[in-house]
């Protein structure tokens, strides 16, 4: 029934062999999703470890809600080898937890999650926008009078480390590592085991060193109000805090980069939108934000089977790994109006970039703030722009999929 | 009109809130109610139906 072939090679039947790194379903998944909702809306791979696709919008919202049958210890999208899992210095599964509240279950999903939320409110994101106004200032100044620039790397990826640093109360001389050491354990680990273990294990050792440096001096940052948290009356783990600070990097870094990238990169390709954004009041930013966000969600996540269980017609075997394909649901024809048009100011837009369900993303206040300011901020200064070599454009896939080069030019 | 936001359903995206703070605003956990007991002010029904529109839990529902 299923390609076990372990050499890669063209996607054949999408419904049991598709293949999320594929190049060209990196580049546009938007048809194969059209086609396998149509003939298979939960398609099945034995590439990548083996996970389970689903493409409708009704599909993905029931089962982001299958808690606890579908456990979140492992949210990657490709599963760490066992022994790598196990290990307790880096793994999912014993002692050290990499970053409640996404990778736990209920109920130490619950109470991390009550522990961070308080910190991404909208108003405890709002005291960052001068911030992140002035960051994006001093970004634009660096090469608006260059006549062009990458987008996703002079601009998107700078943005989102700075803020996550700042929250962390983090120098910012680390925000290039942080950058480096994310993208080792995401973008490229994903498909290379030991780098991605060497970047656990660095991200760690730096963030237990913040943590203990915390415990004996407490400052006005997240990190020490992480540590005064009691559960139950009993004070916080230091290593629940490490495993939170893990989070903050490997979730708040590449995917609001590559909201910032895509959402540039579709305004430099398509003139009609660009000239409309640049007289935009505050209403159509607010649905324009809304509808980059669901046209090119960037993040997919992982579940696993806690047991047998069946949906739709399928049953996942425990173990399994089943994506939660919110990009995916988000072109659902049946939710959504001409989905795979851009719309900005769409208005029936239930879509679902961050999730959906208990696991929520926690910082979607603070993306979408940087997401706003950023674009705003842009378009002030570099109101015309257009891509100066699109053959040139490459994007990341899998977990997080978004452009990475993206050159741009303007007078 | 009024607008009724389900406490169950909802997952604190803060959607609403972005879209219409005139019409809820949200707690220390994100989490939205209802401004007003709920009663929309004259004008702003469309924001009402909006946000209605655009929430993830299907949390928010009008009641005529």
């Amino acid at each position: 029934m299923t390609d076990t072939d372990a050499v890669p090679c063209p996607v054949g039947d999408l419904a049991t062999d598709y293949d999320m790194f594929d190049a060209g379903y990196v580049q546009d998944p938007v048809p194969a999703w059209a086609e396998l909702r149509g003939t298979c809306p939960i398609a099945h791979t034995e590439r990548n470890g083996g996970s389970w696709l689903p493409t409708r919008y009704e599909d993905v919202q029931a089962m982001a809600r299958m808690v606890p049958e579908l456990s979140s210890l492992s949210p990657l999208v490709v599963d760490l080898p066992e022994e790598i899992a196990n290990d307790p210095a880096t793994g999912i599964f014993s002692g050290y937890n990499s970053g409640a509240p996404i990778s736990a279950d209920p109920p130490v999903q619950n109470w991390t999650r009550r522990i961070l939320l308080p910190h991404f409110t909208p108003k405890a994101i709002e005291p960052l926008r001068d911030y992140t106004e002035r960051l994006c200032r001093d970004l634009i100044d660096g090469f608006v009078h260059d006549g062009g620039c990458d987008a996703s790397v002079d601009y998107a990826e700078q943005i989102p480390p700075r803020l996550i640093a700042r929250k962390l109360g983090i120098d910012e001389s680390r925000v290039d590592q942080f950058s480096e050491w994310v993208r080792d354990a995401g973008e490229l680990g994903q498909q290379d085991p030991e780098l991605r273990v060497r970047s656990r294990k660095t991200i760690r050792a730096f963030f237990d060193a913040e943590v203990a440096d915390r415990r004996s001096n407490p400052a006005d940052d997240l990190i020490s109000a992480l540590l005064e948290s009691e559960v139950d009356g009993q004070p916080i783990t230091d290593e629940m805090v490490v495993g939170m600070c893990h989070l903050q990097l490997v979730a708040g870094i590449e995917t609001t980069r590559s909201s910032i990238g895509s959402a540039l990169w579709h305004f430099a390709g398509h003139e009609d939108d660009r000239r409309r954004m640049v007289d935009a009041d505050d209403e159509l930013w607010g649905t324009a934000i809304e509808e980059l966000l669901r046209f090119y969600s960037p993040v997919t996540m992982g579940r696993n089977a806690a047991e047998d269980v069946e949906y739709g017609g399928v049953t996942f075997r425990k173990g399994d790994k089943v994506l939660m394909n919110f990009p995916g649901a988000n072109h659902d024809p049946e939710v959504f109006e001409n989905p795979d048009e851009v719309i900005l100011d769409r208005r029936r837009n239930r879509h679902i970039a961050f999730g959906a369900g208990i696991h929520r993303c926690a910082g979607s206040n603070l993306a979408r703030m940087e997401m706003e300011v950023a674009l705003r901020t842009w378009f002030e200064r570099i109101p015309e722009f257009t891509l100066a070599n699109p053959d040139a454009v490459t994007w990341s896939g899998g977990q997080i999929r978004g452009p990475r080069i993206l050159p741009v030019e303007f007078d | 009109m009024r607008i009724k936001v389900d406490a169950e359903k909802c997952e604190g995206h803060s959607r609403c809130y972005s879209l219409a703070p005139e019409l809820v605003d949200v707690d220390d956990l994100g989490n939205a109610f209802e401004l007003n007991d709920g009663e929309v002010p004259a004008g702003l029904e469309d924001k009402a139906r909006l946000i209605v529109d655009n929430c993830p839990e299907f949390a928010i529902t009008i009641e005529e």
